[in-house]
């Protein structure tokens, strides 16, 4: 029998060839969105808190300067090279690399893995109705795309001269000069490394979101329109385009800048430039300024990524946990498409301090201005969702709860940044680093924990402990605030942010805030931050030991409206055993007149039903 | 399940999925280039005067790498249409032709093109000593023309080891036409047909060099954009070659006998991108050899 005839007397061939799989196309090399979205998890969360560790290091600097780290700072050496922490002492320079790779990693490989790619394979086909990704193929290559890049920009911690040392943000001239010379090597340089590292991950986010926009366009199921797709099907389906159109501008750029380095072209490097005393030997006529373009046109909209899928699931558990349908359904909708297409005309207001001309610079704070309304929007929204519900107050609504607040703190502190006359103070100072960090650490990472809690019988079948639970949320509270909010203190009496002895040779730091100076807040900062990484020890203890033996629970535990949890947990491969249709929208919590106060997605519309709601849409089967 | 709309299309968008899938990394790959070109315009309205070359490259060539790359825009569409008439020969015939085409492209870009440029020499003059080589630049004739100022004299490179070795004071160059009769008006505008290298020597000293070096990525800003830019268009060349060969080999032959619609998608995917890059070459070439 030829293959073709077998194809068509037995339609689940393929599926038996599945079944017979072994061990490493099962779990490793696989193209089961859902195994893949496990792995991305696993990636992220320990990128993540490899990128924080790199942070504590960081404090103790800051809150101790020039004092040798106990215990750790003797080890470190033996790590990271004899040249980074002398006698437990942080050199400059590793100071430098510390400061960029935290940022580096955090964002590239600890937020964008799990908040886009781990929750996006994971929660987006289910909750659609489909049995895989689009592509599975094209998934799994992009998962081992990111799993290069992390393995890259971790290699260049090793190599002679440290990793890249120039900011996240990587400017030039800086950046292009920063580990060349004696004692460098070619390609296995920091900085270089982190080009091409870079370029690794930004082919994986390529092929994420255009696999993640095909399957929302095209596998949705049955009678599932887009007015019915869950809000979190709505970011993820707006980020991936944000990442799909921004990403090869600086992927442009990153090219740039790797020729700059490799083959001494001069597309970042005015004329005349002299380093060290000596003029360097290149042809000069690029263009400083064009990479901060380059970079801001990626990293404005690199921050909505880092927001959007965060208030995705924070909008599918405030609906769960309030048991009420989530308010302005729509009006979410069209702000966060708003927002993904204004935030593509924004990205200057980061560029504030170049002088670009009153023409420009107005043209951009008022799109920045703009841009904040939607924002306030989806807050509002979320707010008035609480009102009237019957709360649960679950461990994943408590995260998600808690993001409100965060959120529009950091929002709001974005305002004064917006006006350049207010930024060209507080750029560059601690007041910044505060601002976008109570959007994404707080934030985001706060919506990713809920999510983790929510989902995680979707995954296992078992339930992660309350208890433990709520001994990770409260002191990580705590802890975030005390950390991020004496960083606006601190940005206003003008610290800046990159100074590596965190503001104690500085004149104007014996001002006193709060009975502290600018300086002397750098202690209660660190050591909070130093108690946060404690208080994750419950988290991760909770999370391994939940796999194995967490409370068995049913296929929808949190009697919960969307089609992922019509789903077995976990899902076997192609998810449904019957294609599900969906015959209403996705939040039809405490509808009148029902036993239960949750209606799922694939519940018919019952004709008694549709005579008391008035505006019962026509049902599309 | 299985997945759905792999090959049928979906009714309500009227797509199967791949289409879908490329249309989307299309729009990315604009991006992508477009980001390209945008730093070429900003570095070229950046650049001082004179410090931005004409006529460099050789435009008959390119004219004609042109229209290989436009005609196997054609015969992508006609290997794709033989597929849905379901005539597998001319279909196999159509690819090979495609194939070709894309081959040819880029040995005349990696063979010829470019190592010409490795082999073209240009020192910038001081701008102190401009005057000392006046008859080599001809700035008062192009001062009087309203020209842009001449600052480099090319050609080719006598003694290579000047490049290198400090103790050669000067560079023996053999003249482009150019600078061997700057005044002659038939020099204003550069040349359809380049004109060979003269016989005309000229030593230039080192110390009124500002930078001199082969025509490579560090020349100038131009030769960065064009090296860059190029090399990226011929990688996707590249990688839409060895993707037609996948589908012209026997391998997808067993497709086509299996699922000939699938096959059929899979070419007009691989066809949609073929125009992408085609269209790429389409900007590339004005920006580069004419204007
Ligand atoms: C809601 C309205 C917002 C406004 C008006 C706003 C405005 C600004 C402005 C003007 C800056 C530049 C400050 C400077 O460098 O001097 C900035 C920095 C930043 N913002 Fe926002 N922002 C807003 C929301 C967000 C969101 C949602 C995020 C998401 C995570 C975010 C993340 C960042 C980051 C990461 C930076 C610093 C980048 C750096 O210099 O390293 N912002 N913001
Ligand atoms: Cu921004």
């Amino acid at each position: 029998m030829d293959a073709a005839t077998s194809l068509e007397t037995h339609p689940h061939a393929a599926e038996h060839e599945h079944h017979e799989l072994g061990w490493w196309r099962k779990y490793i090399f696989s193209t089961d969105h859902k195994v893949i979205g496990i792995q991305y998890g696993f990636t992220g969360l320990i990128f993540l808190f490899f990128g924080f560790s790199l942070m504590m290091l960081m404090r103790w600097q800051l809150a101790y300067p020039g004092q040798a780290l106990p215990e750790i700072g003797k080890f470190l050496p033996h790590i990271f090279g004899p040249n980074t922490m002398p006698d437990g002492k942080m050199t400059p320079d590793f100071y430098n690399s510390l400061g960029a790779m935290h940022g580096t990693i955090m964002v590239f490989l600890g937020i964008v893995p799990l908040a886009f790619a781990a929750f996006g394979n994971f929660v987006v086909p289910l909750q659609i109705g489909a049995p895989d990704m689009a592509f599975p193929k094209v998934n799994m290559a992009s998962y081992w795309a990111v799993f290069v890049g992390g393995i890259v920009m971790l290699t260049s911690f090793f190599v002679p001269g440290g990793a890249a040392k120039s900011g996240w943000t990587s400017y030039v001239p800086l950046a292009a000069v920063a580990d060349t010379g004696p004692g460098h090597l070619p390609i296995f340089n920091g900085q270089t490394l982190w080009l091409i590292g870079f370029i690794f991950l930004i082919t994986s986010s390529l092929l994420g979101a255009i696999n993640f926009i095909a399957t929302i366009i095209q596998l949705r199921a049955k009678g599932l329109t887009w007015m019915r797709l869950p809000f979190f099907v709505w970011a993820q389906f707006v980020t991936a385009f944000l990442l799909l159109l921004a990403f090869p501008p600086l992927e442009a750029g990153i090219i740039m800048q790797l020729m700059d380095r490799v083959a001494a072209t001069s597309f970042f490097m005015p004329a005349g430039l002299v380093v060290n005393g000596a003029a360097m030997q290149i042809s000069g006529g690029g263009s400083p300024l064009l990479w901060q373009h380059l970079f801001w046109f990626l990293a404005h909209p690199e921050v909505y990524v880092l927001i959007l899928p965060g208030m995705g699931i924070v909008a599918e558990i405030l609906a769960n946990n309030s048991r009420k349908p989530l308010w302005g359904y729509k009006s979410l909708v069209f702000s966060v498409l708003t927002i993904g297409f204004l935030s593509f005309i924004v990205w200057a207001h980061h560029m504030w301090l170049t002088g670009m001309g009153s023409a420009v610079s107005a043209f951009f704070q008022t799109t920045t201005l703009i841009i904040s309304i939607p924002s306030v929007i989806i807050l509002s929204a979320f707010f008035i969702s609480l009102w009237g519900g019957s709360i649960r107050f679950t461990v994943p609504m408590l995260f998600a709860t808690a993001f409100l607040p965060m959120f529009g703190i950091g929002g709001l502190t974005g305002i004064p940044l917006a006006f350049n006359s207010a930024d060209l103070y507080l750029h560059d100072t601690y007041y910044v680093i505060a601002h976008f960090h109570y959007i994404v650490a707080p934030g985001t990472i706060f919506a990713l924990f809920a999510g983790i809690y929510y989902w995680f019988p979707k995954a296992t079948g078992r339930k992660m402990n309350n208890f433990w639970g709520k001994v990770h949320f409260w002191p990580t509270l705590i802890c975030m605030n005390v950390i991020f909010l004496p960083m606006f203190l601190q940005g206003m009496l003008g610290m800046h942010r990159r100074w590596y002895d965190g503001g104690q040779g500085w004149t104007l730091s014996g001002e006193h805030v709060w009975g502290l100076t600018g300086f002397q807040w750098n202690t209660p900062i660190s050591w909070a931050a130093w108690i946060m990484g404690l208080a994750q020890i419950p988290f991760i203890i909770n999370f391994f030991w939940s796999i194995k033996h967490g409370k068995k629970v049913n296929d929808n535990p949190w009697e919960a409206t969307t089609l992922e949890w019509t789903a077995p947990s976990p899902p076997p491969h192609g998810n449904f055993i019957t294609a599900p249709i969906a015959y209403r929208g996705p939040y039809e919590y405490s509808l009148p007149g029902r036993d239960r106060d949750y209606t799922m997605q694939n519940e018919p519309v019952e004709p008694s039903e549709r005579v008391r709601r008035k505006t019962a849409e026509p049902v599309l089967v | 399940m299985e997945i759905p709309y792999t090959v049928s299309t979906r009714p309500d968008t009227g797509l199967w999925n791949a289409k879908v899938g490329i249309w989307l990394f299309l729009a990315s790959e604009v991006m992508l280039f477009g980001g390209l070109f945008s730093a070429y315009i900003f570095l070229r309205l950046d650049a001082p005067p004179g410090m931005w070359p004409h006529g460099l490259l050789n435009v008959p060539v390119g004219t004609m790498n042109t229209a290989i790359l436009i005609l196997s825009s054609v015969t992508v569409v006609l290997a794709w249409a033989a597929l849905k008439m379901r005539r597998y020969r001319a279909y196999w015939w159509y690819m090979l032709a495609t194939i070709s085409c894309g081959v040819i492209f880029l040995t005349v870009k990696l063979a010829y093109e470019w190592p010409q440029k490795f082999e073209h020499f240009g020192a910038y003059i001081k701008p102190e000593a401009l005057g000392k080589y006046e008859q080599y630049l001809g700035n008062k004739h192009a001062a009087e023309k309203d020209l842009p100022p001449r600052l480099e004299i090319t050609g080719h490179l006598h003694n290579r080891a000047a490049l290198n070795d400090p103790n050669i004071k000067e560079y023996e160059v053999a003249l482009d036409p150019l600078n061997a009769d700057p005044t002659n008006p038939a020099m204003d505008r550069p040349h359809f047909f380049p004109l060979p290298v003269t016989d005309k020597i000229a030593k230039i000293e080192k110390e009124d060099v500002e930078r001199a070096t082969m025509f490579l990525p560090t020349h100038s800003a131009y030769f960065a954009s064009y090296f860059t830019i190029t090399g990226l268009h011929g990688m996707h060349v590249l990688g839409g070659v060895l993707v037609f060969i996948y589908m012209w080999l026997p391998v997808s032959k067993k497709l086509y006998q299996r699922n000939p619609e699938h096959l059929a998608n899979r070419v007009e995917v691989a066809g949609l991108f073929w125009h992408f890059v085609d269209l790429i070459w389409i900007f590339v070439f004005p920006l580069f050899y004419l204007l």
